[in-house]
């Protein structure tokens, strides 16, 4: 396409739907594509963003939120098309780039030294003298402008290790505004924080814009986007569907435009209860875990989980629930106490091992599926038996039965709708949600009668959700006992009988999933042990 | 436009073929500038090297005697490096392999027969090469002593072990030089010109036995292990993954400690090539940097079982041809060519994908034309 013609779409986009004033136009991208092989990741992506608004940018994963962002901000750069910021086009062609032409970023994984001090974070990198002392007086004195101006205020001495993430993730845009950032992007902001943490940041970026500086907000959390931008943009599939007036629209309409057709909304709660004397699947009884230098990650729990019944673990990420799912799971020994899983008594010294637990019907769906749940060199048919390797059907007296294993992957890609469903295929070049489908397959192929699952749509498409959900709803009412560990709220009082909160290690509160109201629940995670302070 | 080459798939004839042959002709190409510089006509030097690698029978025999060492060394670095561990103690394992056919040899080679003696000699070298493995790869496991550090520790001490051995212990009493008494030749691997004198075939005698045999038999072994049984797979995922393992139910330290072992044993097999098929005696420092040598075998031939048999006979055609061209053309001193050779590991190793990005470019204005069109055409 000629820069002649994306230029007036991009015009007439401007004029029909987000700006009549093009010239106040923070940043614009015109006819931006990118392909990697051939694949097209962007295609003639077109945006305007207005000076002083804050703009969401919606897709589902593998969208192109990501490469967009990344052209942005001068990591790749567009086969085609041109950017645009104040107006005048720029050459990006690399993070420095990017902050000279005044574009800062907060990524979704934060970019800090956590040894260095707030403010060593925020001067590295931008420093003016050869002598730290003096550029250490420099920026704090320009950051405490920064802090009255825009009500960020944060301890400039405090260890960045030792904040919490809220406020790491402000560290990280006092640093973007240090360099004189008037476009702040913000990657999946809100994913490490909790709803009060979220609050907070919202209202930074308020006052951000009335201050003048343009906010792109990239997130999956439709919630969000009504809450705080003032238009929207809507990616599928590598194009650029709709630009809206966030008034104008609505949670039903951008889902149904990111997916591409209407989605039906289930309740997957239980209909009934299940009787008072249902047996139990999962029975723990103080169980602790503390770390070699101390730390401790679980204290004395006592929790169980009936047959038929799925319990939520809800809670900021980082607040025992990977050491629970892992202990259960019989991948890390408990420091004391014990439990019984689907029968078998699990001590801190005698703790059947991940093999014997799946012998036991015991299967665990794992938090992070990159480092655990499959190997992304391997094909994925070879990740279709992990863990299941040993099995006589699997491999004959040692030598692997290849055949049967790609069958088998076939059948579990046919089931779970995996694609494209080519077992030979790396398993690392399958999307997020095609991963997750494929290790769910894995398991729930098993038949568990216990099934631990955490974040099971972490980075996963709407479509791929609903599958998910119902693949473990029908666990559910087969008579599995599931352990769900989520930190998607939204998931946990979609799935849950039972919720219970984790804090520090500790059980905080359990409330009854029919009963489960979103603001209790979030006031749980954040301070449970101040109580309520808002 | 600028496109990411790295993320493009090439066919495989063009990574496997195309690309390793076009890193030796850019060596190659340097090292004739540093020939020029010194005066020596490069195709002729070429020439001799070719002829003496591959010129003859003679030739030929001892270029693929070369090769058989570097199958072995190779293929133990590979087998470590799935289990993403890497095995710099190739040298000191074969060494100690020798000792291991040493000593079976020294006790049983008056009474035992050939059938028996040489299957003896070979388990011999492969478990005492695993065995000096096993110890690095237990300190790995169980106390976390860095694998590189230790096989490189341990080449040391089993270089010091074997002088003393050979000094005080080994030594022919009444003879100066450090090594042991001659096996008796029911013990010897037969020589491959004595084997193919058995068809009828007419060869000139060099050090080339039939280890090179065992040699071909372990790479389709290794092949096997790695990519057709569960303990490969185990290797492999504990190798890619550690966590996964566990998830798994593998044993991450069972895996590092047994793919130690199968590395030691194969670098321990290098001394059947070199003790039982061509000195017939334990001699000092047989080993001859082949361990080292392995490593850039096993990098050039991407750590699997055909890329190392190619690797190996380039390594193989280098050393001998190598040597030829210092005895035929004087100016070009054994430096010289320890020089092209490492010419030659810099650009199949540590730069191997430096033209990759200028192949991918070609490959797709050749395949697709059309996905390069400049964008404001």
């Amino acid at each position: 396409m000629s820069t002649g013609a994306a230029a007036a779409v991009t015009q007439g986009e401007a004029t029909g739907s987000l700006s009549n004033n093009p010239s106040g136009n923070a940043l614009e991208l015109r006819g931006i594509t990118k392909r990697f092989g051939a694949v097209i990741a962007n295609r003639d992506i077109d945006l305007a963003v207005r000076r002083g608004t804050i703009h969401g940018i919606v897709g589902e994963n593998g969208a192109g939120k990501s490469t967009l962002m990344s052209i942005l901000y001068g990591f790749y750069q567009a086969d085609e098309g041109e950017i645009l910021i104040g107006g005048k086009p720029a050459d990006i062609r690399s993070s420095r780039d990017a902050i000279d032409a005044g574009i800062g970023m907060v990524h979704q994984h934060f970019m800090l030294v956590d040894t260095f001090s707030v403010l060593e974070n925020v001067m590295l990198g931008a420093e003016q003298h050869a002598l730290l002392d003096a550029n250490a007086a420099d920026a704090r004195t320009e950051l405490e402008r920064l802090e009255r101006e825009y009500g960020l205020t944060i301890d400039l001495q405090a260890r960045v290790g030792e904040l919490p993430v809220g406020e790491q993730q402000r560290t990280e845009i006092l640093k973007a505004l240090y360099r004189h950032a008037e476009i702040l992007i913000l990657d999946e902001p809100t994913g490490v924080l909790t709803p009060q943490e979220a609050d907070q940041l919202f209202r930074v970026l308020q006052t951000l814009r009335e201050r003048g500086v343009t906010v792109i907000l990239i997130t999956h959390k439709l919630r969000e986007i009504m809450d705080i931008t003032d238009t929207v943009s809507v990616l599928r599939m590598g194009e650029m569907v709709a630009h809206r007036e966030t008034a104008n629209t609505s949670m039903a309409e951008l889902a149904e435009l990111m997916v591409g057709r209407p989605l039906q909304s289930v309740n997957h709660l239980r209909a009934e209860a299940l009787p008072a004397d249902t047996e139990l699947g999962i029975e723990v009884r103080g169980l602790r875990l503390v770390e070699e230098d101390g730390t401790v990650r679980l204290k004395n729990l006592d929790l169980s989980v009936r047959r038929g019944e799925i319990l939520g673990v809800a809670g900021v990420a980082g607040n025992g629930q990977s050491e629970l799912l892992e202990v259960l799971a019989g991948i890390r020994a408990p420091t004391a106490g014990d439990f019984v899983i689907n029968g078998c008594e699990a001590t801190a010294t005698s703790l059947p091992d991940p093999s014997s637990m799946r012998a036991l019907r015991v299967n665990h769906v794992p938090e992070d599926r990159l480092k655990l749940g499959l190997i992304k060199a391997f094909s994925a048919a070879e990740s279709s038996v992990l863990g299941y390797h040993r099995a006589e059907r699997i491999s004959w007296r040692g030598l692997l039965r290849l055949s049967t294993i790609r069958r088998i992957c076939t059948e579990l890609m046919e089931r779970f709708d995996v694609r494209p469903g080519n077992p030979l295929l790396r398993s690392g070049s399958f999307s997020g949600g095609n991963q997750q489908k494929l290790i769910l397959a894995r398991e729930l192929d098993k038949a568990p009668e216990v099934l631990l699952v955490g974040q099971p749509t972490r980075g996963v498409d709407i479509g791929a959700i609903e599958l998910i959900h119902e693949q473990l709803v029908q666990m559910r009412d087969a008579g599995c006992a599931i352990l769900l560990v989520s930190v998607e709220l939204d998931e946990i009082m979609a799935l849950s009988d039972r919720i219970m909160v984790m804090y520090e290690g500790d059980i905080v509160g359990e409330v009854a999933g029919t009963r489960a109201d979103k603001t209790e629940l979030g006031l749980m995670m954040a301070n449970a042990h101040e109580g309520p302070t808002t | 436009m600028k496109i990411d080459t790295a993320s493009v798939p090439l066919p495989a004839w063009l990574e496997v073929i195309v690309i390793p042959i076009l890193n030796i002709a850019l060596a190659l190409f340097f090292a004739g500038l540093i020939m020029l510089a010194i005066g020596v006509d490069p195709f002729e030097a070429v020439g001799y090297m070719v002829t003496g690698a591959l010129g003859s029978d003679y030739a030929i025999g001892y270029t693929l005697y070369y090769t058989t060492n570097f199958i072995f060394t190779g293929l133990a670095v590979a087998v470590a490096f799935h289990a993403s561990l890497f095995n710099i103690g190739g040298e000191g394992q074969a060494y100690i392999g020798g000792l291991g056919v040493t000593l079976v040899f020294l006790l049983l080679d008056s009474f035992l027969p050939a059938l028996l003696l040489i299957p003896i000699g070979i388990m011999a070298a492969a478990l005492f090469g695993a065995a000096w493995a096993f110890i690095p790869g237990w300190l790995q496991a169980h106390r976390g002593s860095h694998i590189v550090i230790t096989t490189i520790m341990f080449n040391f001490i089993a270089a010091s072990l074997m002088v003393y051995l050979l000094v005080n212990v080994l030594i022919q009493p009444g003879q100066m030089s450090p090594e042991s008494r001659a096996f008796d030749p029911s013990a010897w691997m037969p020589a491959m010109h004595e084997f193919l004198g058995l068809f009828g075939m007419d060869v000139t005698r060099t050090p080339l036995n039939l280890s090179l045999l065992l040699a071909l038999v372990c790479c389709v072994g290794v092949w096997l292990y790695i990519w057709r049984t569960r303990w490969g797979y185990e290797l492999r995922t504990a190798g890619q993954s550690e966590a996964a393992a566990v998830y798994a139910g593998i044993r991450p330290k069972t895996v590092i400690v047994s793919a130690m072992c199968v590395s030691g044993a194969l670098a321990g097999l290098m001394a059947v090539n070199e003790i039982m098929g061509v000195h017939h005696r334990l001699i000092m420092n047989f080993t001859a940097g082949y361990g080292f040598t392995g490593i850039a075998v096993a990098l050039m031939g991407r750590n699997h079982p055909v890329g190392i048999v190619l690797a190996s006979l380039l390594f193989g055609v280098l050393y001998q041809g190598g040597a030829e061209l210092a005895f035929d053309i004087p100016l070009i001193t054994r430096e010289m060519v320890v020089a092209i050779q490492g010419l030659i590991i810099l650009f199949s190793g540590a730069l191997a994908l430096m033209l990759r990005p200028w192949v991918v470019r070609v490959w797709l204005l050749f395949r697709r034309p059309d996905s390069l069109e400049p964008a404001h055409a």
